[in-house]
């Protein structure tokens, strides 16, 4: 009978911290149009799945009034659960209670968890919506940020890392998103940034909304912090779902593979890609001839558009996908587009995911603006990225490949272990007008029409060197291939390295041009 | 999947041109300028605390010529070559951003001119 009664006492107690800030806050929270911290684990996880731990767990600050001040949980709701099947470490910061604001305890609650999943080998999902640093706890709110952080690059690479930014994460508090893996926002509920409005407007007098400065949209199109952007809570989450049936629990597993299905595009894929080099098209077009059902999860849809990055699959199992995009920037590699693919290229490689590139592009993008912001340093991470990673790399060239380009894009130099071009591949050392102006520069300058003489040889050079088979006769392509053939050679080219074994020279790390 | 809502463009690449899609960050990119030695420029954003010539001054090279206050230092901006003060575009207590044109110079010869 007495254990009932204790058993009560705790369902009493449960209910209490469960509720958070309290009605309150929690209608304060509602009316922000933002989802409380509890709906929106339940509603990431499965059914039924979640269990919370630390519930219980206090403060223990003294200072400034917050002796004897009970906050709910700390301020934060950390458990486990599992998505789809798939078993997940989950925290989220509940503004509730005190601005959601970090403390300490707070973070050490978070800290428990992250340990938990790294040890538990499977991803660990953080829902970011604090007002920040608890002041009143002074520098324990800095060690707790600091404590996270440092457990963030402990489990780069081990275990996928993801955060959701549903709310403020300003300040120090930005750096654990920007060192996990992924980063999701959502339209108007979303606010990154290091100083906030009001610090700007003290120091320069320059006022800027929350929005303009480091809303969703700025963060998905601009600054390339966020990988995915959604209009509502709700679709956020059925992105994270999609993400995390995609990737493997951790770097010593690969991802779940299902049920294979054919593609559902009907497109005919000989028909998507223009004749003219110099017209675009969009190359997820092609993606989606090749990928099953035509599924494909894009990562960064709105940044860097130059580059195409993002997961399918091939015969049910993950393939990552990097592909020029001519219709935006023709399709160059720039600073952004070079930091988009070399930063996808290694998570691939950490978590088990064969890379399939489609290549499609002039050059590098011209400009003093690329130049000064340093596109040599940017650029070179995409080689480093190709030349390091030991996952099964394959690369399709559909059209244009030109110079350095051409290297960049996962080319056999770099280490591709399958290279196929499509017959209207072009590849050469730059585009044919650029390389006749300077080989037949004598011939084009005597010649009585300079302009009949150019054509002439611009034609010269296409019928020569426009083509995939001089690499083909050098053995740097391994066949030329017809578009439609492309997607089962593919699932060849897949099967039979499923096994591949590389290996790099032994040490601590690498230096990569970060 | 976003539908492209801007116009494509002739985009040159080298010596050809491609049809395509300009995204809102390049449209949006700062166009380079030459700088001129001339010109005093901020380094980063803050607020001017004191100015210490006037138009007119021939000031010797590494004469302090404001102070800027910044992320709570205060940067002594230096005469970057003896010349004169052609004008000063910016005032004491003046909350400026980075890259701010703060004062121009001269050399005396252009003075002849005028």
């Amino acid at each position: 009978m007495t254990l009932m009664k204790n058993v009560l006492a705790l369902r009493q107690k449960k209910a209490i911290v469960e509720k958070g800030g309290g009605d309150k806050a929690i209608e304060k929270q509602i009316a922000m149009g933002k989802m409380t911290a509890r709906d929106r684990i339940l509603a990431i996880l499965d059914i039924d799945s979640f269990h919370e731990y630390d519930l219980f767990v206090q403060h223990e600050e003294r200072n400034f009034g917050m002796d004897g001040k009970e906050l709910a949980g700390d301020g934060v709701i950390t458990g486990t659960g599992t998505i789809n099947g798939a078993p997940v470490c989950i925290y989220a910061q509940d503004f509730t209670v005190m601005g959601g604001s970090l403390g300490l305890k707070h973070a050490r609650k978070i800290t428990k968890i992250m340990d938990h999943a790294l040890k538990l080998k499977i991803p660990c999902i953080g829902i970011n919506d604090s007002g920040g640093a608890r002041i009143q706890e002074g520098i324990g709110a800095l060690a707790g940020y600091g404590e996270i952080f440092y457990r963030n690059t402990m489990a780069s690479g081990v275990i996928p890392q993801i955060s959701v930014i549903l709310g403020p994460c300003a300040g120090g508090a930005v750096y654990s998103p920007a060192l996990t893996d992924f980063v999701f926002v959502v339209e108007n509920i979303s606010k990154m940034f290091i100083t906030g409005p009001n610090v700007i407007e003290t120091v320069l007098g320059e006022k800027i909304s929350q929005e303009d400065l480091g809303g969703a949209r700025v963060h998905a199109e601009i600054t390339g912090n966020a990988h995915f952007y959604a209009l509502s809570e709700m679709e956020c989450f059925q992105q994270i779902k999609d993400l995390i049936s995609l990737i493997p629990h951790s770097n010593e597993r690969r991802a779940e593979a299902i049920a294979p299905r054919k593609p559902k595009s009907k497109k005919n894929i000989e028909k998507i890609i223009p004749i003219d080099p110099k017209q675009p098209y969009d190359v997820r077009d092609i993606i989606q001839t090749l990928t099953d059902n035509s599924d494909f999860l894009e990562v960064h849809q709105l940044w860097a558009a130059n580059i195409v990055v993002g997961f399918g699959r091939m015969e049910g199992e993950t393939v990552g996908f990097v592909a020029n995009q001519p219709l935006y920037l023709a399709g160059c590699l720039d600073c952004d587009s070079s930091d988009k693919a070399a930063r996808f290229i290694r998570f691939c490689d950490a978590f088990n995911i064969p890379i399939i590139t489609l290549e499609d592009m002039p050059g590098y993008l011209p400009g003093v603006d690329q130049e000064h912001a340093g596109v040599i340093r940017h650029g070179a991470k995409v080689l480093y990225a190709y030349s390091e990673a030991i996952v099964p790399k394959i690369t399709i060239i559909l059209r244009k490949a030109y110079g350095g380009g051409y290297i960049a894009m996962n080319s056999r130099h770099l280490g591709a272990d399958f290279t196929f071009a499509w017959p209207s591949a072009e590849i050469a050392v730059m585009g044919p007008e650029g390389a006749a102006n300077i080989i037949f520069r004598k011939e084009i300058m005597e010649a009585e029409d300079e302009n009949a003489m150019r054509q002439k040889k611009v034609q010269e050079y296409i019928d020569k060197f426009a083509n995939p088979y001089v690499a083909a006769s050098k053995g740097y392509i391994d066949g030329v291939i017809e578009p439609a053939e492309t997607r089962e050679l593919l699932l060849h080219a897949l099967n039979v390295s499923k096994n591949k074994e590389d290996y790099r020279p032994k040490k601590k790390h690498g230096i990569p041009p970060f | 999947m976003e539908k492209p809502k801007n116009e494509y463009v002739d985009f040159a690449v080298t010596a050809r041109k491609y049809k395509t899609l300009l995204t809102e960050k390049y449209r949006h990119r700062a166009v380079w300028t030459n700088p001129s030695a001339y010109e005093v420029h901020s380094f980063i954003p803050g607020t001017i605390i004191e100015i210490s010539v006037k138009e007119g001054n021939v000031v010797e090279e590494g004469t302090p010529l404001l102070i800027l206050e910044a992320m709570k230092m205060q940067n002594r901006i230096e005469m970057p070559f003896t010349a004169k003060i052609k004008k000063i575009h910016v005032k004491t207590g003046q909350k400026i951003a980075k890259g701010t044109l703060m004062v121009e110079l001269y050399q005396a010869e252009e003075d002849t001119k005028k």
